[in-house]
């Protein structure tokens, strides 16, 4: 599957007061982080419904990163817990739908750890290379 | 006046459908008073070409239950979609899929080989598949053509109303045959059912909802009065459209889902997993995790009624490229 040319498009949803703060200090640092991944910003990851993740794979997403502050770190207390809880069950589910588990991930990201968010894209983006397109479209009578 | 000209057809199902209009009781007297039923293949005898030599739109109202899996299914929908003038999605398996839908979870290799190779039962030589043509020394025989992905009926013919449920309650019946009855249909494309979700309606006490243990129904006493949640039983409610009359709950059983999602949700499955993650209580990763995984199926469970109407529609295909 590992095609040479293809470059997996990564949906990223960072919340407002850390993750996002993060990737735009990866930004004003001058770090380099591959452009494979499309950043949503959004208030909390607790605001992250598991119909957003979904859908960005239905449109068309190899990868979706949800990126909170630290547990213990929320603007609003425990909106990342909540994501915490979501994740475990919402990759149980994506698993069952063929999806695999490293398509989906959960991240912690500080407002100071630039160079975190870029390691996180990275990898993320080398991992999904190898692992090739996710391809929803198919099956002879979808129509 | 002439009488309205009613069909009842079934696709993929299990006919259950059927019986629960004949549960109106003694009102299929009032339906048989304005309507006549002129293709209904379990209460009568008509056969196919019946339907094919009608006239266009010869039917006022068509209730179609079942989920579309074989070119049968399609062609008869088709079939009754042009010679009718409203099309109605009738029970779950036509609205979004229904447990003919849970077939999405594999495809048909994998289905052909459980049935006709590896299950118990299978007798005779084993690995004989179906297939649609076959020639014998009397000419060539058919069947249907199996499909590997169940639709749901929206998703090969433009569908007027919906009426969900495995069955649908009598009560979402009746309402549905009283405004075909009366003429009094509402916007088109309308789910004749709740608009809220079953929680709304469902009688048991609810308090704060926090489980730190996932059971199932059979494994506790079941408090009649409290809410199932909060018992930690996997109940459907939160992310089910109602209408039902919570008549599963009310028998001390959770929802199982069957009404489908809300007009709000576009997919239930996605909205019980925040429903459900989000009452766990707990702030600890693996005991999270724990918890999560007492729950055996959770997709199964989540789109029971709803994968082929859901945004994925099914499990994902591994060799298409």
């Amino acid at each position: 599957m590992a095609d040479k040319k293809f470059e997996p498009l990564i949906v990223g949803i960072l919340c407002n007061w850390c993750s996002y703060a993060g990737a735009d200090l990866a930004g004003t640092s001058r770090f380099k982080y591959p452009e494979n991944i499309k950043i949503i910003r959004v208030m909390c990851s607790g605001r992250v419904d598991p119909l957003f993740v979904i859908k960005a794979f239905k449109e068309g997403a190899d990868g979706v990163l949800v990126s909170g502050c630290h547990p213990g770190d929320c603007h609003y207390i425990d909106g990342n817990i909540k994501a915490m809880r979501r994740e475990t069950l919402l990759s149980k589910l994506l698993e069952d739908l063929g999806i695999e588990k490293e398509r989906f991930k959960l991240t912690w990201v500080s407002a100071s750890e630039g160079e975190k968010f870029v390691e996180i894209v990275e990898e993320m983006t080398n991992t999904l290379r190898e692992l090739g397109p996710l391809n929803l479209e198919g099956g002879e009578k979808i129509v | 006046m002439s009488k309205l000209k009613l069909a009842v057809y079934w696709t993929a199902a299990c006919g259950g459908c059927d019986v629960a209009i004949l549960d109106i009781n003694e009102r299929i007297l009032q339906v048989d008073e304005a309507a006549e039923i002129v293709f209904w293949p379990l209460a009568a005898d008509p056969k196919y070409d019946d339907v094919k030599n009608m006239p266009d739109d010869a039917i006022d109202v068509c209730l179609l239950h079942g989920a579309i899996r074989n070119s049968e299914n399609e062609e008869m929908a088709r079939v009754l979609r042009q010679k009718s003038k409203v099309m109605i999605a009738f029970g779950s398996c036509s609205a979004f899929g229904g447990i003919p839908g849970l077939a999405n979870f594999f495809d048909k290799k994998e289905i052909f080989e459980r049935v006709y190779r590896e299950s118990e039962s299978t007798a005779g030589k084993a690995g004989v598949y179906p297939s649609p043509a076959v020639i014998v020394p009397e000419g060539e025989l058919t069947i249907p053509e199996f499909y590997d992905t169940v639709l749901t009926l929206d998703q090969v013919v433009e569908v007027d109303y919906y009426v969900p449920g495995c069955p649908p309650a009598v009560d979402t019946i009746w309402t549905a045959l009283e405004a075909i009855i009366t003429g009094e249909l509402p916007l088109r494309g309308t789910v004749i059912a709740g608009v809220k979700t079953l929680c709304d309606e469902c009688s048991r006490k609810k308090e704060e909802k926090k489980i730190t243990e996932i059971k199932r129904p059979m494994e506790v006493e079941i408090d009649p009065e409290r809410c199932l949640l909060e018992q930690g039983i996997v109940c459907c409610g939160p992310a089910t459209r109602g209408g039902c009359g919570a008549r599963c709950t009310s028998a001390n059983m959770p929802c199982r889902g069957c009404y489908g999602p809300t007009d709000h949700s576009i997919d239930q499955g996605a909205k019980l997993v925040s429903a459900i993650a989000s009452i766990i209580d707990s702030k600890d990763p693996e005991e999270i995790k724990k918890i999560t995984h007492l729950l055996s199926d959770p997709a199964g469970t989540f789109y029971r009624f709803s994968l082929p109407g859901s945004m994925l529609r099914r499990k994902r295909k591994e060799d298409v490229s």
